[in-house]
Order: structure tokens, then sequence, then C-alpha cells
């Protein structure tokens, strides 16, 4: 876990000066640090914010970043529906991307037992400290750091990496190309609706792709089928 | 934006992550998953992430990069290679933004 704080330390770090670069200021700063705890939510809307989009679209853009989290949230059900709701509600603040890597290595058979939520706390512990200390010295040092070096630019490189975890097969990769070319095409509309259109052609195509995939049967000549 | 906006922005973008981290978790009984959502699911990260990051990295003021002399195209490209060979995170920060600060810096790009 230690490497991994070292990784999530530098993610916050990026994400700390962007925000500030983005124009938040320092208590805005601090404060969406502490509040939203998302890493590429953040950076997502960061953009958003600084171009004044309107709220909903903010709002819509960091849903869709954050969709994968509705996918762990159902592996994570096995473990944690015993507790009392109150806690449950606590835990999923805490609940990152690493904290969901590690916790489902070490306990890869759903089912609740007793020493997941100590292994869950140290993780989350390790994990929040190191992301917010981090943002808190990038939100820091964001201002002495002049404007010209673009190092808000980490942040897209950081975004170029997720982006490359998540293209895993030909339907992926084919979603990502549409999705790019409909980002472009439809960037002259405003509040940066051009984001909206990219993923509803990519989820159209996407799921095109997935239903109409022929078996890994010998290809037949002739597209009657 | 007025600083009261970026507030409420916040404070919504606060509730999205509760609500996502929380989705299946939270309910006190068994949420069935669509079969539609799953398959969306896996593109709509995707898309958001590429619609929002292409244009910041081949647009300036909102037209496509004209130069070749763009810190941006070699910084990205460097990161995509670093990527691809070693699927390391960090290490694509790491690399791109050196070569982004050697071409700001070195030759004013």
């Amino acid at each position: 876990m230690t490497g991994i704080s070292l990784g999530i330390g530098a993610w916050g770090l990026v994400t700390g000066v962007a925000m500030v670069k983005a124009g938040l200021g320092v208590p805005l700063s601090i404060a969406m640090s502490l509040l939203v705890f998302a890493g590429s939510a953040q950076l997502a809307a960061l953009p958003l914010i600084a171009h004044g989009a309107p709220l909903w679209v903010i709002w819509a853009t960091a849903l869709c970043v954050n969709l994968r989290f509705i996918i762990f949230s159902a592996g994570w059900r096995p473990y944690f529906a015993p507790l009392p709701r109150r806690q449950r509600l606590w835990i999923t603040y805490f609940m990152a991307d690493l904290n969901y890597v590690a916790f489902m290595r070490r306990f890869p058979k759903p089912a609740a037992m007793s020493d997941q939520l100590p292994f869950l706390w140290g993780g989350v512990a390790m994990n929040w400290t190191a992301w917010q200390a981090m943002s808190l010295v990038g939100i820091v040092l964001a201002d002495v750091i002049p404007t010209r070096w673009g190092l808000g630019f980490a942040g897209s490189l950081a975004l170029v990496g997720i982006t490359g975890t998540l293209l895993v097969d030909r339907g992926t990769w084919i979603a990502a190309v549409v999705a790019a070319c409909a980002a472009f095409a439809a960037f002259a509309l405003p509040f940066h609706l051009n984001i909206v259109v990219a993923i509803a052609a990519a989820i159209a195509i996407g799921v095109l792709v997935d239903h109409f995939t022929p078996p890994a049967t010998p290809a037949h000549s002739g597209s009657d089928a | 934006m007025p600083a009261w906006q970026i507030l409420v922005a916040i404070v919504g973008l606060a509730a999205i992550t509760v609500l996502t981290r929380g989705f299946f978790v939270i309910p006190e009984r068994e949420v069935p998953i669509p079969a539609w959502l799953r398959e969306a699911l896996r593109y709509a990260p995707l898309a958001a992430l590429v619609a929002v990051l292409l244009p910041e990295i081949a647009m300036t003021d909102d037209h496509l990069i004209a130069t070749w002399r763009d810190a941006r195209i070699y910084a990205t490209a460097t990161g995509v290679l670093v990527f691809c060979t070693t699927r390391h995170l960090l290490g694509t920060i790491l690399a791109g933004t050196a070569v982004l600060l050697a071409l700001r810096l070195g030759l004013g790009w």
C-alpha cells in the first residue's frame, strides 16, 4: 500500500495545483479536496467550472466519470450490507478505486467477515491521508509555480493514463474513437454539450458493437444474416 | 463563475461522490442491476474522459493546434508511449510533465 500511496500522493498534488490554476482560489480548492475526494471527477469538472459551464453539465460530467463507482458498489454490497445504514453511508465516501482493488485482492470471497472492516479502514486511512496531504501541498504551491509552465497539463496526462486502462477490447476502442470524433465535431455547441453528445454516441456504438459482434465461428460470405 | 456558485457545484460533486460510491451499498434491500445499464456503464466513463481530454490536448482558444511547436503534442506522445510500455500511471504523468517543462522552459513552445 506504500507504493500505492506514493502514486495517490502525486495524483493529489497534481489535482491540488490544477484546482488553484482553474481559478478556484485556496479556500474553495481546500473545500473541493475535502468534500469531493474524487480525483478524476475533480479534474474533469475543473475546465467546466473555469469556463463557467452550467451546474447541471458539471454534475452530469462528474457523474459520468464516477459511473465506475456504481459498478464497484455492486461489488462492495455483499461485504457491507449487514452493517447499519449510517455506517454504510460513512464508509462509501472513503471507498476510492485503490481501496476497492486492494480489498478485493485480500477478500476475494464475497461474504462478510470480522477482519474486513479493520483492513478497509487501514487502507482508507493511508489513501485518504496521502491524497489530502499532497493535494494541500499542491494548493499551497500552485501560486509559487508560474502558470506559463502549464503544470495543469499533468492532470490531462493522468487522464491519458486512466483512459488507457479503460481501453480493454475492440468495443471500448471503437467507442473511444467515436467519442473523440463526436467531441470535436460537436465542439461548437455551447456549455460543453459536446461531452454529452460524445457520451451518447459512444454508448450507442458500444452497445451496437456488443450486440452485433459476430460469434467467433468461421466467417461466411454474404451479409443477409 | 461567482464563488457561491462554485461552492454549490462542489457540494453537488460531493453528493455525487457518495451517491455513486454507495449506489448499491446504501439501499436496505437488494437492488437488481438492469442489463442495459451494465452495458452503458462500460462505455460512458471512457467517452466522458476522451471528450474532456482531447480538446484540452489538441485545441488552443477553441481551434485545433496549427503548429508543431506546441509542447502539449510531445508531452502527450511521451505519456502515451510510457503508458503503453509500462502501464504505469505515475510514470506516465512524470515523463509527460518532464517533456512539457523541458520544451516550455527550454524552447519556449
